[in-house]
């Protein structure tokens, strides 16, 4: 399978990351490729293997129902472009 | 367990211009877990704190940060599946769904597509006496909420708050089996009842602790069960789904205009397009969210950053063990063990702590007398009053007091009323203030006789008209009742009434 150009603007466009027109043969191509690589992985037969999760034999870590974080909106809202009264504040976004 | 037994109701049919049309509705419901804590991180779940201090830098999608999943939220997952006959899958995992929106800064939410903790289950939903709808339900999975969007703080800017991304949500997914509005609000209220029993959810609509996206299409009389049949959707027409409604009202409008709209379109000679779309209660019609559309290429994937989640059987079986009776089999057995009717026995099991103070009024005492009291009484004052059964003022150890004073009869029912009145706005003990106030029923007959005889003596031309009409008798009843301001036994007053008519 290979990405054009439209679906390179498209897959962009849903990771809101700017591309610009004249880069996107070039992004196509290049996604094209990791697809390649995996399309020659998927040639492998693995009937009847199951599917492995992890490298070592871990089960997933839990953690108890008790508030240990958070209380520092400041801290939170440091990096953002925008903050007014405690909120992050981005462009109009209305439905 | 005596179950109780039902028909299903007919399916709400709507008259087009071209024939007759049925509805066909589908629901997800989505139940914010009771949890202190988020699920995959330690910040609060509390509700209306200042913005963005109930956020860790795991919610506010910092890099680096990795989710650790809260394992009192997947106990909860497991008993609301267990509260609605599900399968319990012991092997589940997590998936990214990714969006971009401002109130989810991760740009993805951890959810459950392809392998979710509950699988099939049901859902009996109570339309009237002998009548309820078997819902299906297809899956429950866990997933995180996202944060909230304000548009009206400034009228360049939407201000975001984080306090609510990360909060656990179940959500609840049936099968298309609700055919009419009503269905739709008494299916939300059933699992809201199931879930506040079993303690998972506290079924909050107003703080949109519980929310739901309603499917809904519609078909001509008998697809549906061409449908049911097969399974074959194709005999279903093409389906819109309405977003987040926490209110059951606007749930049913929503349906109704929803419904209306699609026959309209089709009647037209048109196709109904899928899409997600807005209820505007305001003008109280639907509207397409276009932006939604092209955000539904979600691309979901395995998150990489959680191991699946993996059940010990005996951990489910332990949970199993701990549930609470369940509406459905309470109401059952109330039928059963204190003869009252299935309406009553609804009415007291609505809500667990309102049918353990029935049980405690009820217990050794006549079962239909105490749920008279209970629902007509209590209920019915705290109604009016705005009150929840954990606020009352009047126990349960009061008010089977008050009940014994009527059965010994020591007080009549109309007394009983006052002292209820006395009770509820004064407290103390039923059984002291009867004593103390000479509530007491007067049985002495021959006290009573002396006043019969004095108001006989005082009215002889009213004696002679009962003498001559047994009818006109109530009169001295009613005026030995005034004259000993109720306290006299009606019985008593009414026997020695006669016999001096009749002698």
């Amino acid at each position: 399978m290979s990405i054009d150009r439209e679906t390179a603007r498209k897959v962009a466009h849903l990771a809101r990351i700017g591309v610009a027109e004249e880069a996107l043969d070039d992004l196509a191509r290049e996604l094209s490729a990791v697809l390649g690589f995996v399309e020659q992985l998927m040639e492998v037969d693995v009937e009847g293997v199951e599917p492995m999760v992890s490298v070592t034999p871990m089960t997933l870590k839990k953690r108890r129902d008790e508030v240990t974080d958070g209380g520092y909106p400041d801290r939170i809202l440091a990096n953002a472009p925008m903050a007014r009264e405690g909120f992050f504040v981005v462009p109009k976004v209305v439905e | 367990m005596l179950d109780l037994t039902f028909t299903e109701p007919a399916p709400r049919v709507i008259h087009g211009l071209e024939g007759d049309w049925e509805m066909v509705i589908g629901m997800e419901v989505h139940a914010q877990v009771s949890s202190k804590a988020k699920l995959f991180s330690g910040a609060s779940t509390e509700f209306g704190a200042e913005p963005n201090s109930n956020v860790s830098f795991v919610d506010a999608a910092m890099p680096g940060m990795l989710p650790v999943i809260n394992e009192f939220c997947v106990e909860q997952a497991v008993r609301t599946g267990l509260g609605l006959n599900a399968r319990i899958n012991l092997f589940s995992a997590f998936d990214r769904k990714n969006y971009f929106y401002p109130d989810l800064p991760q740009g993805y939410q951890i959810s459950q597509l392809y392998h979710p903790i509950v699988g099939e289950g049901e859902v009996i939903v109570w339309m009237g006496e002998g009548t309820a709808r078997r819902v299906r339900i297809e899956r429950i999975h866990l997933e995180q909420d996202a944060g909230k969007s304000i548009h009206d703080m400034d009228p360049e800017y939407s201000f975001v708050d984080l306090n609510r991304t990360g909060v656990a949500l179940m959500e609840i997914v049936s099968r298309p089996d609700i055919r009419s509005p009503e269905e739709a609000a008494a299916y939300v209220g059933k699992l809201r009842q199931i879930m506040r029993y079993l303690g998972t959810c506290d079924g909050n609509m107003q703080n949109g602790n519980l929310r739901a996206d309603v499917n809904v299409s519609v078909c001509r009389p008998g697809d549906y069960e061409k449908y049911r049949e097969t399974g074959d959707f194709s005999h279903l027409g093409t389906r819109c789904e309405i977003k987040n409604m926490n209110s059951m009202r606007f749930i049913q409008q929503a349906i109704e205009y929803e419904a209306r709209r699609q026959i309209a379109i089709l009647e037209d000679g048109g196709e109904v397009v899928q899409e997600t779309r807005l209820y505007d209660p305001n003008k109280g019609e639907t509207r397409s969210m276009r932006s939604k559309e092209e955000a539904h290429d979600y691309r979901y994937f395995p998150c990489p950053d959680l191991l699946p989640l993996e059940l010990e059987a005996a951990w489910v079986e332990e949970i199993r063990a701990s549930l609470p009776e369940l509406p459905d089999a309470k109401k059952a057995r109330f039928v059963r063990d204190y003869g009252i009717t299935e309406y009553d026995a609804g009415v007291l099991t609505a809500e667990r702590e309102a049918a353990d103070f029935f049980e405690e009024v009820a217990r050794g005492r006549d079962g239909k007398m105490a749920a008279n009291w209970v629902i007509n009484e209590l209920f019915g004052r705290l109604n009016k009053e705005g009150r929840t059964i954990g606020e009352s003022p009047v126990s349960a150890a009061q008010l089977g007091a008050i009940l014994d004073l009527i059965r010994k009869g020591d007080i009549s029912g109309k007394i009983a009323k006052d002292l209820f009145e006395i009770v509820w706005t004064e407290g103390g003990d039923p059984v002291r203030i009867v004593e103390e106030r000479g509530m007491k029923q007067v049985t002495d007959s021959a006290a009573i006789e002396k006043v019969v005889d004095e108001i006989m003596a005082a009215n002889p031309a009213q004696l002679e008209k009962a003498k001559a009409n047994p009818k006109v008798a109530g009169w001295f009843v009613g005026q030995v009742m005034k004259a000993t301001q109720g306290k006299a036994n009606p019985q008593v007053v009414n026997e020695i009434v006669r016999r001096k008519l009749a002698g």
